[in-house]
């Protein structure tokens, strides 16, 4: 653990088009355990944040309860976060983005609070397709309990004390392609290059952008024969060799090798790269993305990248019809119909 | 000997769920309120959707009690299932009303009540060739009947039909068809009116006939609400129906043709509260509507919404326990789960709206408190008065009130705090108390780039909302939310005191006050229980007993309620629960003695009747 962040800045430090430092997208400090991936994920969103020109108080962080959900405490300071109740940060993230859709929305969770207290929440915000993204930092276990099997920990995974995982694991990723999610990207903690492109795809994604990061618990579940230790996960990715699939924004270079490329325009004018590398998938294509999620499992590979997108479907306000601006906005003037009004309702009941 | 009985009868009817009866039974409640005369109508029905018996009880009452009472004069008995029962429920000297299409079989034999036979039946079949017209008719044609059984003018009726059909002007004339048939049948059978009889008087005034569920819907309207998140659960589901048809009606904007409102169906109500949290975390104001087993699953919430001070606006339409309990009948039996909502040491303001008047007053004035407080807020309706119309005074709204949106720190204001030092020396702190009341400042979301910005979280923080799990920080958070509470006895709505011997209305401008103290005894009503009570005032007056009155319409209780439980010797607490929740929660609050409260229950699921609590404070005087 670093509880002493040094003060020093280099003078030179670039700045963003807004101007800022990266520093300026930073969090307090962080109270996980030195190593954890969650640490290396928040440092990814505030480099992702910081790349994108994205004023941070324009920024909504939420979450839900767990290592995890502690995070938002630990990237953009000058952001509001709601650190709300143990797997209910979608219904907390719906009513805020309703509230004020003008926002961006950073919801973070775990795979204890997302796919066992949360799942329900979990399936129906992706439903609903609301504009925000929506990070699992997927470490195979409750860390925050101290290490208890998660349902994401895959069958035959032993834990830190030895016992081994009996059930089917729960993969987020491809239930959130079943069930209509619009931008589904899958990365590894370790792996920034990836996960920095991909978070900044997400954020420009008008929808729910869900993105399933593996995330080593390095306190309770970075053993051997754990399948979410950093070892594991690296040796598997690496065997897969799919970590191929990340959007690129056209301004930034990757050292992924060139293959056949796609650019997808986003809805705000930006562009993502799509470089493409596997045969018979591709991302804009929901029924090849579940074959090749398919397949993979089968393998016991991990696939990373961006996985499935959809730009196309309708977010929440567009279902609802909800004007343009922030309901949070409306004056009184907009709101109530005043007494003439209800006089005349008054007169229809009598 | 059959007495006349004039504007003061009970009628019921009893129908078969999901037969088209209730449009009918409603057409007649209105006539009685059209001819001027004060009328209850009180569903009773059962969790079924087609099938069960299902009965609706219209009280006409020149006296303007709108109470339900015991006795039944007449009976529309239209259902085979229940009519055995029903037929034995009907009052010595009073009447029975029957499809007599068949005759009655043996044992409706009493000599006691007068039998009055239409053949509705018969009558449809010959006027009408389609099933679902013969079925829907037949109801028409025994409200044609009772009007001229009882005097009620025609024409009112034809109005009446004439407003509801209004744009389908095609149905008008095959009603007032079905009107006739029963209306000539009478005529030609019936010696006629009978002596319960309705007279036209104008006792209503500009008086309004409206229903709880609705009024509070209106009342979020008028609230300015602009979110919200409900999932299925009678008898609450109606409020969210009303605020959906209200929204559509008021809140499209006219230029763009776009929703000035979002209305989710949540998942559960979890995810209910959850959204109402987090839109009125951002500034939006948000409501949900729920009934018990929903208040139970909102539990966790509720406690992060007491310590993380966000508000929010839930309507809790109370009814008789469990999903598999007695959903659909009433009762006032979630004020301690409402009151204490939650882990830890939580507590919650309450309203308890009284009439729909109040319903619609106190769901807009809830969205002025939670805001103002900064903590969830929950109107205590029930389904008597959500899901029945009401004799209520019209609506009003001041177009000069403004919305009290509560601390809410501009950027401007913020700037202010840091460069002129201010209250806040220089820094803010979400949960300063700067002002001493309890109450902080708080900030939303998007408003200064630099400034005001925090991570919203349970109570492991310190006044600068900084992470923090010292207890003395912990300690020193819980006793300013108690500062809050204090701060929260005088925001809420008083008390309204009656004094005997006119008790009169339930509208709290009308009550009347004496001074307190110069009567022994007093009573404590809220909510529904409330035109009972005043009924039964009158009736122990009327025998000698003269009881000083308090209705709360808040909790918590200021001080205008502990003077008044100071003041008597006794207190007789009217509650519609099996456990005297109310009297703990007085007990509770105010550390009053028991032996002091006495408990007059009704908890069978029916609205209480005056009857009732004339019986039980009577027997205890
Ligand atoms: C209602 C409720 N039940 C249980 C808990 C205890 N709890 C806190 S965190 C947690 C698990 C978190 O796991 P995960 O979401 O995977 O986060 P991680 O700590 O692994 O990052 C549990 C069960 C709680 N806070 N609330
Ligand atoms: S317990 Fe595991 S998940 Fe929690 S901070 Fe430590 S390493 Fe991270
Ligand atoms: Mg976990």
């Amino acid at each position: 653990m670093t509880y002493i962040r040094s003060t020093f800045r280099h003078p030179a430090l670039p700045k963003n088009e807004l101007g800022y430092t990266v520093d300026y997208y930073e969090g307090s400090l962080s109270t996980l355990c030195a190593g954890c991936g969650h640490d290396s994920i928040n440092a990814a969103i505030v480099e992702a944040c910081w790349q994108l020109n994205i004023e941070p108080h324009k920024v909504a962080k939420l979450s839900g309860i767990g290592c995890s959900s502690k995070s938002p405490a630990y990237f953009l300071s000058n952001s509001h976060g709601f650190n709300s109740v143990h797997g209910r940060m979608p219904s907390v993230a719906t009513g805020a983005n309703l509230a004020n859709r003008d926002l961006t929305y950073f919801g973070v969770s775990g795979d204890g609070d997302t796919a066992s207290i949360g799942m329900g929440q979990f399936v129906h915000v992706v439903r609903r397709n609301l504009n925000m993204v929506y990070l699992v930092m997927n470490n195979g276990c409750y860390g925050l309990t101290k290490g208890q099997d998660s349902a994401t920990a895959d069958m035959g995974s032993k834990s830190k004390s030895g016992s081994v995982n009996l059930f089917e694991a729960i993969d987020l990723s491809s239930l959130a392609i079943e069930l209509g999610a619009t931008f589904v990207g899958q990365s590894f903690s370790g792996d920034k290059e990836q996960l920095i492109p991909l978070m900044k795809a997400a954020m420009k994604h008008r929808g729910f952008a869900f993105l399933n990061v593996i995330s080593p618990c390095v306190t309770f579940n970075n053993n051997v024969g754990s399948t979410k230790s950093y070892d594991y996960v690296r040796e598997h990715v690496q065997v897969t060799g799919t970590v191929d699939f990340a959007p690129m924004m056209h301004e930034i270079t990757t050292s992924y090798e060139a293959g056949s490329v796609n650019d997808l325009l986003m809805h705000d004018g930006t562009e993502i790269r799509l470089h493409k590398l596997a045969k018979d998938w591709d991302p804009l294509d929901r029924i090849s993305t579940i074959n090749a999620m398919q397949k993979a499992k089968a393998k016991g590979e991990i696939l990373t990248g961006l996985l499935y997108v959809n730009q196309d479907a309708n977010d929440l306000h567009d279902v609802l019809s909800t004007t343009d601006k922030p309901l949070n906005s409306l004056p009184q003037s907009a709101l109530c119909p005043g007494f003439e009004a209800l006089e005349k309702f008054n007169a229809s009941l009598r | 000997m059959i007495s006349t009985k004039i504007n003061d009868f009970v009628v019921r009817f009893a129908n078969v769920n999901g037969t088209g009866s209730a449009s009918a039974n409603a057409l007649f409640t209105k006539a009685v309120f059209r001819m001027g005369v004060p009328v209850t109508p009180k569903n009773i029905f059962p969790s079924n959707i087609q099938g069960l018996p299902t009965w609706y009880e219209v009280r006409v009452s020149e006296k303007g009690y709108l109470g339900r009472r015991e006795g039944v004069d007449l009976m529309v008995a239209v259902n085979p299932q229940s009519m055995k029962k029903d037929y034995a429920d009907v009052a010595a000297g009073g009447f029975f009303v029957y499809d007599s299409s068949k005759p009655l079989p043996p044992g409706y034999e009493r000599t006691d009540i007068t039998h009055l036979g239409i053949p509705m039946t018969e009558l449809c079949n010959a006027q009408y060739s389609d099933a679902r017209q013969r079925q829907l008719f037949k109801n028409i044609v025994y409200i044609g009947a009772l009007a001229t059984l009882f005097d009620i003018e025609f024409s009112v009726l034809e109005g009446l039909i004439g407003d509801q059909f209004k744009g389908k002007e095609k149905l008008i004339e095959p009603n007032i068809t079905a009107l006739n048939l029963g209306v000539e049948y009478v005529k030609q059978n019936f010696e006629y009116p009978l002596p319960l009889r309705v007279e036209r008087r104008d006792l209503l005034g500009d008086k309004i006939l409206f229903g709880g569920n609705s009024a509070c819907a209106l009342g979020a309207i008028f609230a300015g609400a602009t979110v919200a998140a409900w999932y299925p659960i009678t008898p609450s589901t109606s409020v969210v129906d009303a605020f959906a048809k209200y929204a559509a009606k008021y809140r499209v904007d006219p230029d763009t043709g776009k929703n000035n409102y979002a209305i989710v169906q949540a998942e559960d109500e979890l995810a209910a509260i959850g959204m109402v949290m987090g839109a009125c975390w951002n500034g939006a104001r948000a409501f949900t509507a729920t009934s018990g087993p929903g208040v139970s699953l909102m539990n966790e919430f509720l406690g992060l919404g007491y310590f993380a001070e966000v508000p929010s606006v839930l309507i809790d339409v109370q009814r008789t326990g469990p999903s598999t309990g007695m959903p659909t009948r009433t009762q006032q039996s979630d004020i301690l789960l409402a009151a204490y909502a939650s882990h830890g040491d939580t507590k919650h303001p309450l309203l308890f709206p009284a009439t729909p008047k109040e319903c619609f007053e106190m769901t807009a004035d809830a969205f002025d408190l939670t805001e103002r407080l900064q903590t969830p807020v929950i109107v205590m309706t029930d389904l008597d008065l959500g899901m029945n119309d009401h004799v209520t005074d019209p609506l009003t709204w001041d177009d000069s009130r403004q919305y009290d949106r509560g601390k809410v720190l501009s950027a401007d204001q913020l700037d202010n705090i840091y460069s002129n030092g201010s209250a806040f020396n220089g820094k803010w702190g979400r949960y300063l108390d700067v002002d001493n009341d309890g109450i902080p400042y708080r900030t939303i979301g998007g408003t200064h780039p630099t400034r005001g910005a925090f991570v919203t979280r349970g109570s492991s923080r310190d006044e600068y909302g900084v992470y923090t799990e010292d207890g003395a920080a912990y300690q020193r958070n819980v006793d300013r939310l108690l500062r809050k509470w204090e701060t929260a006895k005088e925001l809420v709505p008083p008390p309204v005191f009656y004094s005997a011997p006119r008790l009169g209305d339930a509208d709290a401008e009308k009550a009347e006050t004496r001074p307190v103290g110069s009567v022994r005894d007093g009573v404590i009503f809220f909510g529904t229980s409330t035109d009972s009570s005043l009924e039964a005032l009158e009736l122990l007056e009327a025998g000698g007993i003269t009881l000083d009155a308090m209705r709360p319409r808040a909790f918590p209780f200021g001080k205008a309620f502990r003077e008044f439980v100071d003041a008597h010797e006794r207190i007789f607490v009217i509650e519609q629960n099996r456990d005297a929740q109310f009297r703990s929660l007085i007990m509770i609050e105010l550390g009053t003695d028991a032996s002091k409260l006495i408990s007059v229950l009704n908890y069978d699921g029916m609205p209480i009747t005056a009857d009732n609590i004339f019986r039980q404070i009577r027997d205890r005087v």
